[in-house]
């Protein structure tokens, strides 16, 4: 039993009232993202704000306006860490710094961290973010509230949400449940529900009443994209095993040849 | 005297070089990578992961193909250019670590791999290969420093009897380098391996599930190619003159190893059903033919004419296209062909190049006092005198 958030699009209303709360519960809140406090800020033509997401923005409202079958549609989508069920971040950290919980949040440790970035780098939906302008810097992404799930608290954004546009639930009912909203009424939903496939599934669910391409979600198959690395890793150990070996099977024959060569020319020498 | 003169102009350039890098690398650790770098969340892996850490490594294959060629299949003929290969391999190695000192948020945690072992991360491997091969590599050159230590007139020096741990690694040393090859492989496909993890961020014209053999296999075509070109510039500056048998020699190898890396390629491509993107993925096409053709087609055409085997400017130049062709590939796959978060736009600040060239002028610098004090190219005499 795995927890997940599922997000439908057709309840969102904008207020960005998770972007605050996760701030402030996550203490971000002294980089509120204004020019006077030095943090990239610009007026991207709607509410939008803050433009991306940063080592001190861990959740953001996306707002999108685009015509979909005719009809005028004004979009606003949840981004944030997507807690994948195979996540790339997790499979490539060297030290193991990120892990995937039992429960379904991916959380990092900073105890085990030493900033390579590659979990920035292999990351599918381009979240994990860094602090560039630290000295001593870390990984920064939303943490799921962990610490809130564990005291049996819902995620502050969850908790903050006024429409229920966001709701907490174990992953197999919510994707039920999503089914059954796009059932009841399929006119207001396209029949797709993000994260359900997505490289192999995710923690958070979206449902949204245009395509997700058109609101910059990444297209992506339902094969995890750590397939391939898995499977050369596996290689590992035999092909050590192997290059020694032949390696070693060279070197002897190599020498014995040698040594013929050799017998064969003082034995010529001796003769004459 | 007339020859120091140039030299010392060299060398003063080279060290200027080095302080201005080491002056920007203080710059950093008090102000963070922000403050030197245009890297970003967008582009969190920069000039410094695709040139010293993929160029690096892949330049740093002498070492291990031309070890392996004269000790494993004792093709005795190749012995001049071991040392000068396992030298430039070490110093490879040695800048690699120190440009990850400079990349990695905080490398006083550098410790922290050998503690924390995530063994499906390809960067593990990557991070596990350095350090064991840099220890590799430095016992295989070690000999080059025992004997110029033997040689030397120094006080205390002089009293240690060098040929004692001279004699332990020379008895370990077909051990170590079937170990240097065994890691080489290791690390050469590892770093193919590292972008295995990103099926949907690195071009389809070179994101493949084989990556991790074309990157061994193009390290070593591109192993001999290094070794005649740093020969052919140390001969130059040192005057020292390489036989061209052995030149030609290392040149014929070559476009056997590239037009297997070819093959590779095109049949993967086709094998996958995206052969047809070499036409139409414009711009990205550009890139991989500009890649293949100066990194492949051209040196196994050149290389293959006796005419230019047999002249020295001939083998140089073609090599130069090997080495400039797998730069051209090391750069496509870790940046020009690896997709970026929306948004985001990345040219390498001055301060990252400062850092880059003052680790390779760090590196030229080392070269020239090894060729100056130890024995790179003679030391047939002191093997006999053991023996």
């Amino acid at each position: 039993m795995t927890v997940a958030v599922l997000f439908d699009a057709n309840r969102c209303i904008g207020c960005r009232g998770c972007q605050v709360a996760c701030k402030q519960w996550n203490e971000n809140d002294e980089a509120i993202p204004t020019e006077e406090n030095g943090v990239d800020s610009k007026n991207l033509g709607s509410n939008e704000n803050p433009p991306r997401l940063s080592a001190h923005t861990w959740t953001r409202i996306r707002f999108t306006e685009l015509e979909y079958n005719g009809k005028f549609h004004w979009v606003f989508t949840k981004v944030q860490c997507m807690h994948c069920e195979h996540p790339a971040c997790v499979a490539a950290c060297p030290v193991g710094a990120l892990t995937k919980t039992a429960e379904g949040p991916v959380i990092y440790d900073d105890n085990k961290c030493f900033g390579c970035r590659y979990c920035m780098v292999a990351c599918p939906f381009g979240i994990p973010s860094f602090e560039w302008e630290d000295p001593l810097p870390w990984i920064r992404k939303c943490t799921f509230c962990m610490e809130r799930l564990n005291e049996g608290l819902e995620p502050s954004c969850v908790k903050t949400c006024p429409t229920n546009a966001l709701e907490l639930g174990e992953r197999e009912e919510l994707i039920q449940k999503a089914r059954e909203r796009i059932a009841k009424a399929p006119d207001k939903y396209v029949d797709h529900i993000y994260g359900e496939k997505e490289v192999g599934g995710t923690s958070w669910l979206y449902l949204s009443p245009v395509p997700f391409k058109e609101l910059g979600f990444p297209e992506l198959d339902s094969e995890p994209v750590t397939v391939d690395a898995e499977r050369a890793m596996g290689a590992v150990a035999p092909v050590l095993l192997g290059v020694a070996a032949t390696m070693a099977g060279i070197y002897w024959l190599c020498k014995r040849r040698e040594k013929i060569s050799q017998d064969k020319s003082t034995k010529k020498e001796t003769l004459k | 005297m007339q020859r120091r003169h140039p030299f010392s102009i060299g060398t003063s350039i080279l060290s200027i070089l080095v302080i201005l890098g080491l002056a920007v690398m203080i710059y950093r650790f008090v102000n963070g990578l922000g403050a030197i770098s245009n890297l970003s969340d967008g582009r969190p892996w920069g000039l410094w992961i695709s040139f010293d850490l993929y160029c690096g490594v892949a330049l740093a294959a002498g070492g291990f193909t031309l070890a392996g060629a004269v000790y494993i299949f004792r093709l005795e003929k190749y012995h001049p250019v071991v040392r000068p290969a396992i030298l430039t391999a070490f110093l490879g190695y040695t800048l690699v670590i120190l440009a990850l000192l400079v990349d990695l948020g905080q490398p006083w945690y550098i410790w922290h791999i050998i503690i924390n072992w995530n063994v499906h991360s390809p960067l593990f491997e990557v991070g596990m290969c350095v350090m064991t091969y840099t220890v590799v590599l430095a016992l295989e050159f070690s000999p080059a420093v025992f004997e110029g230590l033997n040689r030397s007139n120094l006080p205390v020096v002089r009293d240690i009897n060098w040929r004692v741990p001279w004699g332990v690694i020379r008895a370990i040393q077909i051990p170590l380098v079937i170990a240097g090859v065994v890691l080489s492989t290791l690390h050469q496909s590892s770093l193919g391996s590292m972008l295995l993890m990103m099926p949907t961020t690195l071009h389809a014209l070179w994101y493949s599930p084989i990556l991790p053999i074309l990157f061994l296999v193009s390290a070593i075509a591109v192993g001999p190619a290094m070794v005649i070109f740093e020969s052919t510039l140390s001969n130059r500056v040192f005057g020292h003159r390489l036989e061209t048998d052995i030149l030609s020699g290392l040149a014929k190898i070559v476009p056997y190893i590239l037009g297997l890396f070819l093959l590779l390629k095109f049949f993967e491509l086709m094998a996958v059903g995206e052969i047809g993107l070499i036409f139409t993925a414009y711009p990205y096409n550009l890139l991989w033919w500009g890649e293949i053709i100066i990194g492949s087609v051209l040196p196994i055409i050149l290389f293959s004419i006796p005419d230019i085997r047999q002249s020295r400017k001939g083998v140089f130049w073609t090599s130069v296209l090997v080495i400039m062709g797998l730069i051209f590939n090391r750069f496509n796959v870790s940046m020009l062909a690896l997709g970026m978060r929306p948004g985001y736009v990345y040219f390498p600040h001055w301060m990252e190049f400062a850092i880059s060239i003052g680790l390779v002028a760090d590196a030229l610098l080392v070269v020239w006092l090894a060729y100056r004090f130890l024995p790179i190219i003679q030391h047939e005499e002191m093997a006999e005198v053991k023996a």
